[in-house]
């Protein structure tokens, strides 16, 4: 790894994002125009006294998961671009280490992640205002978390696309079945065991389940800051295995 | 009617900058290069010449350590081909220009200036060098195709290489653009750098040291412009490699070792 090489990376994707307001848009707007819906479609709710509201539920878990869709369909689009123009066959004649061109996409996106978090976390709490037991940092936290684990997925599908068709298609193979899972629909104790155990598998459930220790809880709790570790030790493992399947030397 | 190529040729050039012994490459189930040797002096304007499929960019790949082989060998200034500390001193253009459309010249140019740790005054160099200088800001989408290749290629002389790998680097340009490309590796190769250049016109041999002319994947010659107009009995060389087609056609299998760069 070279820092130097991985920094050049970094800003050389930002200043192609930057160049380009539709991603931007979708970086920044979209996961918060989603949670404005989201937040109306229950707005008419009838709640026990002493309820949460469905937003704060929810809504909370939205957070992380608009981003972490959008992160994925981003990195695998762009990094797959990579590819089909030549440039990273190119870059692979250059001294650049696989390592450092997948972690300095993932940095420039995480800093993309970042600013998205940041806006939606603050609508999310100002326009309509969300209410749970915990920090709204550790809300933040999470939510960058989540989106950097689509940023890692997006890069390490990418890798067994070979079109933007086929990159797009990874959607209801990586993200749908994790959605599904994850808890938001059915809690996850109450899933058969196979679910349950293909659940325990998938990263995002750890990353909803931080949510949910976040809603109650005053104060981070153990489980949540696992939850981190896990979430975390996925991306890092998604990123290595993302610049193993980048081969220098191809048929 | 004398040629630059036929003069420069005279030189005498000691060290090998890249050397290729009986490489074999299979891609899916078909050869596409068979038993190809060759030599690269250094500092010379080396053509790779031969049709469209002849396996030139397979060889181009292969040199720089990107392309799988299946028997043989290459060293590439001293070391074996894809060894790591080469990609710091061997520079590749390849065929469709691989800059990012959505970055400026300038963003382009000192993205690959970075990665080899050259400064942004080399990068500023270098894009003056391809005549680019007016343009540095503006979005390469947004050049022409002559242009958008040139900032491929400012891309590539940003890292200094000592060998530089180009392939077909002329196509789809202007007369006046060819000349000024041809012109400009002259003169990195007076400064001592090494280039492979391919291509599919035969009348660029021309500005070439020497020639390696391929065809289905064999070497078909190594030769000077000079020898090649006279072994293919013709001052037009594309008459020429013809002509050497048809005449090595009988003879075609044990032609690979004839005539040395």
């Amino acid at each position: 790894m070279n820092p130097r090489m991985m920094m050049a990376t970094t800003v050389r994707v930002l200043a192609q994002l930057r160049q380009d307001p539709r991603s931007i848009a979708l970086i920044l707007v979209v996961p918060a125009a989603l949670l404005a819906f989201f937040y109306y479609l229950f707005d008419n709710e009838t709640l026990r006294p002493g309820a949460p509201r469905t937003f704060d539920r929810v809504g909370l878990i939205m957070l992380a998961i608009f981003p972490f869709i959008v992160m994925f369909l981003i990195t695998s689009i762009t990094m797959l671009r990579e590819r089909t123009s030549g440039t990273l066959e190119r870059l692979l004649t250059t001294p650049i280490h696989k390592a450092d061109l997948l972690f300095g996409y993932a940095i420039a996106f995480s800093i993309a992640a970042t600013l998205q978090a940041l806006v939606s976390t603050a609508v999310a709490y100002w326009a309509f205002g969300l209410s749970v037991a915990g920090s709204p940092w550790l809300v933040i936290l999470v939510a960058v978390l989540t989106s950097v684990l689509g940023v890692a997925l997006g890069l390490l599908a990418s890798a067994f696309a070979h079109t933007e068709f086929q990159a797009v298609q990874f959607m209801p193979v990586v993200v749908i079945p994790q959605l599904l899972l994850c808890g938001l629909f059915v809690a996850r104790d109450s899933m058969n065991g196979v679910l349950q155990a293909i659940s325990n598998l998938l990263p995002l459930s750890y990353s909803v389940e931080a949510l949910q220790q976040i809603a109650e809880n005053m104060d981070p709790t153990s489980t949540m800051w696992g939850d981190v570790l896990i979430v975390a030790a996925f991306v890092v493992c998604g990123l290595i295995l993302a610049s193993l399947t980048l081969r220098r030397r191809t048929a | 009617m004398p040629s630059a190529g036929a003069h420069r040729a005279g030189r005498i050039v000691s060290a090998t900058a890249l050397s290729v012994q009986n490489l074999h490459v299979v891609r899916g189930k078909k050869p596409v290069l068979q038993d190809v040797s060759a030599t690269v002096p250094t500092g010379a304007v080396v053509g790779l010449l031969g049709p469209s499929g002849s396996g030139k960019t397979t060889l181009l790949r292969a040199c720089v350590g990107v392309q799988r082989i299946s028997s043989g060998s290459i060293t590439v200034l001293g070391l074996p081909a894809g060894t790591a500390s080469l990609r710091e001193t061997v520079g590749y253009v390849t065929q469709a220009a691989s800059v990012y459309k959505d970055l400026t010249v300038e963003e382009n140019v000192r993205y690959f200036a970075a990665i080899h740790g050259r400064s942004r005054i080399e990068a500023t160099t270098a894009i003056s060098d391809v005549g680019l200088s007016k343009l540095a800001k503006r979005t390469a989408q947004s050049l022409s195709g002559g242009q958008f290749s040139r900032v491929s290629l400012a891309c590539a002389l940003v890292t200094a290489p000592r060998l530089l790998m180009l392939d077909e680097p002329t196509v789809g340009l202007d007369p006046v653009l060819r000349a000024d490309l041809w012109a400009q590796f002259a003169q990195l190769s007076t400064n001592g750098t090494t280039l492979v250049v391919s291509s599919h016109v035969m009348e660029e041999a021309s500005h070439c040291d020497s020639l390696l002319l391929l065809r289905a994947g064999r070497l078909l010659a190594a030769l000077t412009p000079g020898q090649l107009r006279e072994r293919g009995q013709s001052e037009d060389l594309e008459l020429a490699f013809l002509h050497l087609i048809q005449s090595t056609d009988v003879e075609f299998t044990d032609s690979a070792q004839d005539g040395a760069a």
